[in-house]
């Protein structure tokens, strides 16, 4: 049986279209109305990137900071985090949950209890912003071992020797960070170069299902559609603040932003 | 988990950079695996590099001023009646403060590397201060990410960083102090690593910043040995050095070169910064017991709670403030070569009028931490034992804070 991840895309791959991929952070701005948020952009998303707040973060900017920093002022604490999984999972099933976080939080949680959370509540995916190949090793084989995607992230400093070893252990999904950026900044390199790196990295092993983000925004998404899929993010967390500091609900808001970027791709 | 002897503490850390195979390593984005290596390839080849070394030991000579002074504590030795007290006087050295040799070392690298840009944190402002001087030295530009309450707190450093030509960029996250620092320093690097070096102002880091400083600042520990043995014509048999602990930089290499000895001959005391008494929210991982977690690119004893959130520190200094601490005094402290303790706010503060009252020496807040815990236990030691200092900083930059917490007559200008 596929697991739901690669579901995700063989669907959107029989739509001709790449899947699109949101990242909205756990608890912001409280844990029950990311779970609404999550469950209104459900319905236009592909791929739900849940963020895991964490308050030193060494890749984000200052978009994911706000809302990650709402987030845990908010008092948000890791098992609140897998119950938001788990009640959206009960109403939608096969809609795929990856967690993105930084390492420290499931070394906490301990790996083995960590990984054995994420089966119970539904998450499908990990991404580790801090746990690069080779570290990522041992880990990664004991998601897959249960049935959880490690994602593997790639960027433009990645060598090409790297490039082969890592997609060599990953497992159905690869994440290609478009540039040298945190996350949030602007596209600051040419499409065009973009999708070059992509192509590279589809030509060592076109089964991989890679996935381009950072700069990925309602204004530069429609030039990628010709790839396996999109991550939206920091313009989704710069919604929730707009939404906020101008006392509109952030759900609606932040759903018709979705539903916006998915009709760019369709 | 075992030091070794005759290995350097710095290369002792395994094939992915754990010192005891637990502290230490990379956990970085994948964007900073290449420049990482870069650098790593690099220090590996120069580190050894005869031409390299006489090209670092003439700057540290003709321009930080090496060595700094070793001087023997008379009026303070009498007060307290037990040790001999001495100090090495680290703040003599360019700029105020044992942060230059790292600042140089990592102007030196970036040089050579073609690099035009260089970003470093601060906390007290010397690691900024220092940076900024060894950048305007060797013809880089400089940007310095800097805790909006330490840019309050530390003006003198911030003034002279922006005297120097380079760019103080306030940092405005979390407990706006170091820790938020190195961060932003850390994210902006993630952004520019192809146009721009960094520096980490402290043994803290990525396992390849842990080493470059800690080979940098181990100039304080040769200089050290060269001094005693003029003294006393050998390493004396009794000897405890006392060293505040923030990130570890000056502790480190305050000891290196004594590792080898006997802990019951050289032995190593790391003063960690208490806190205002009674406050929870101490600088203290190791004095305390904080669980091993990570920060900053590397695994480490650090305050944080059940979850993995790294928690605010609070400190009269500013150089102290700082929740984690080098994977090398977690190695050294598991290993048992070092004992570490605290000292508050309070003690601190003490510490640097009793120093000021006797001597003329004016340690800043974070050497008056250690200060403290050496004529506490001097008192209590032998007339043959030698117990050293490292006045690592002046207390200049801390004139703002001495002049409110004990009034006007503990400032001197200049
Ligand atoms: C004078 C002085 N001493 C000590 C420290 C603490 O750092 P480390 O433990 O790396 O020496 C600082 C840091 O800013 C400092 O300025």
């Amino acid at each position: 049986m596929l697991n739901p991840i690669s579901l995700a895309f063989k669907k959107t791959k029989k739509e001709m279209r790449p899947a699109l991929i949101t990242y909205t952070v756990a608890g912001d701005s409280s844990k029950k109305q990311s779970l609404e948020i999550l469950k209104a952009i459900s319905n236009y998303a592909d791929i739900l990137e849940v963020g895991v707040p964490h308050n030193t973060p060494v890749a984000d900017g200052g978009q994911i900071q706000t809302s990650a920093y709402r987030a845990i002022k908010n008092g948000i604490k890791m098992n609140d985090i897998f119950e938001i999984v788990s009640d959206f999972k009960k109403s939608k099933n096969s809609k795929p949950v990856i967690f993105m976080g930084y390492y420290n939080m499931i070394f906490q949680y301990g790996e083995n209890n960590f990984i054995k959370q994420c089966k119970k509540s539904g998450v499908n995916g990990l991404i580790v912003v801090d746990l690069p190949w080779p570290e990522n090793k041992v880990f990664s084989k004991k998601c897959k071992k249960n049935s959880i995607n490690f994602i593997q992230l790639l960027s433009p400093t990645t060598s090409n020797k790297r490039l082969k070893s890592i997609t060599k252990d990953s497992h159905d999904m690869i994440y290609y960070i478009s540039m040298l950026s945190t996350t949030g900044g602007k596209l600051k390199e040419s499409p065009k170069k973009i999708l070059a790196n992509y192509k590279k990295i589809k030509y060592i092993n076109p089964k991989k299902n890679c996935v381009i983000g950072f700069g990925i925004t309602e204004k530069t998404i429609s030039n990628f559609k010709n790839t396996d899929g999109l991550v939206v993010g920091s313009q989704i967390c710069k919604e929730i603040t707009r939404s906020l500091s101008s006392r509109q609900n952030p759900v609606i808001n932040v759903s018709k932003l979705v539903s916006k970027l998915r009709k760019k791709i369709s | 988990m075992k030091l070794k002897k005759g290995i350097p503490v710095i290369d002792q850390a395994d094939k992915l950079g754990f010192w005891g195979g637990k502290f230490g390593g990379n956990f970085v984005p994948e964007t900073l695996k290449k420049p990482i290596e870069d650098l790593e390839k690099q220090f590996n080849k120069l580190k050894s590099n005869k031409k390299f070394i006489k090209e670092r030991d003439k700057y540290f000579k003709n321009w930080i001023g090496t060595p700094t002074r070793f001087i023997k504590l008379n009026n303070l030795t009498r007060h307290v009646g037990g040790a001999q007290i001495w100090s090495k006087v680290v703040s003599d050295a360019n700029g105020g403060a044992h942060k230059i040799y790292n600042a140089t070392v990592h102007c030196l690298l970036a040089k050579r590397s073609g690099k035009k840009v260089i970003i470093g944190d601060t906390g007290a402002g010397y690691a900024g201060k220092m940076l900024s001087m060894a950048a305007k030295k060797f013809g880089l530009k400089c940007k310095i990410f800097m805790g909006a309450k330490d840019i309050y707190r530390q003006q003198p450093n911030v003034k002279a960083m922006k005297k120097n030509g380079a760019d103080v960029i306030p940092v405005y996250s979390g407990s706006q102090t170091l820790v938020d620092a190195v961060s932003e320093c850390m994210r902006y690097w993630v952004a520019n690593c192809d146009t721009t070096a960094m520096c980490v102002g402290s043994t803290v880091g990525p396992a390849i910043f842990v080493r470059i400083c800690g080979w940098s600042t181990s100039q304080i520990s040769r200089e050290l040995k060269v001094q005693l043995m003029n003294e006393f014509g050998d390493i004396p048999k009794k000897i405890k050095l006392y060293n505040c602990v923030g990130g570890g930089s000056s502790s480190f290499g305050f000891w290196n070169e004594f590792m080898d000895y006997d802990k019951k001959q050289v032995e190593f005391i790391g003063v960690e910064a208490g806190g205002p008494a009674k406050s929870k929210r101490h600088a203290a991982p190791l004095t305390y017991g904080s669980k091993i977690g990570i920060l900053h690119g590397a695994a480490q004893y650090v305050n944080q709670n059940n979850d993995g959130q790294i928690e605010e520190t609070e400190s009269i200094s500013a150089g102290l403030d700082y929740p984690g601490i080098s994977p090398l005094h977690c190695f050294l402290k598991d290993t048992k070569r070092a004992r570490y303790t605290a000292a508050s706010d309070e003690e601190a503060l003490k510490a640097y009028q009793t120093v000021t009252k006797y001597e003329n020496l004016r340690p800043s807040l974070e050497p008056s931490h250690a200060f403290s815990v050496a004529i506490k236990e001097a008192k209590r030691l032998s007339k043959d034992t030698i117990v050293i200092i490292n006045s690592c900083g002046d207390a200049y930059k801390d004139r703002g804070i001495l002049e409110k917490k004990l009034g006007k007559k503990y400032v001197k200008s200049n």
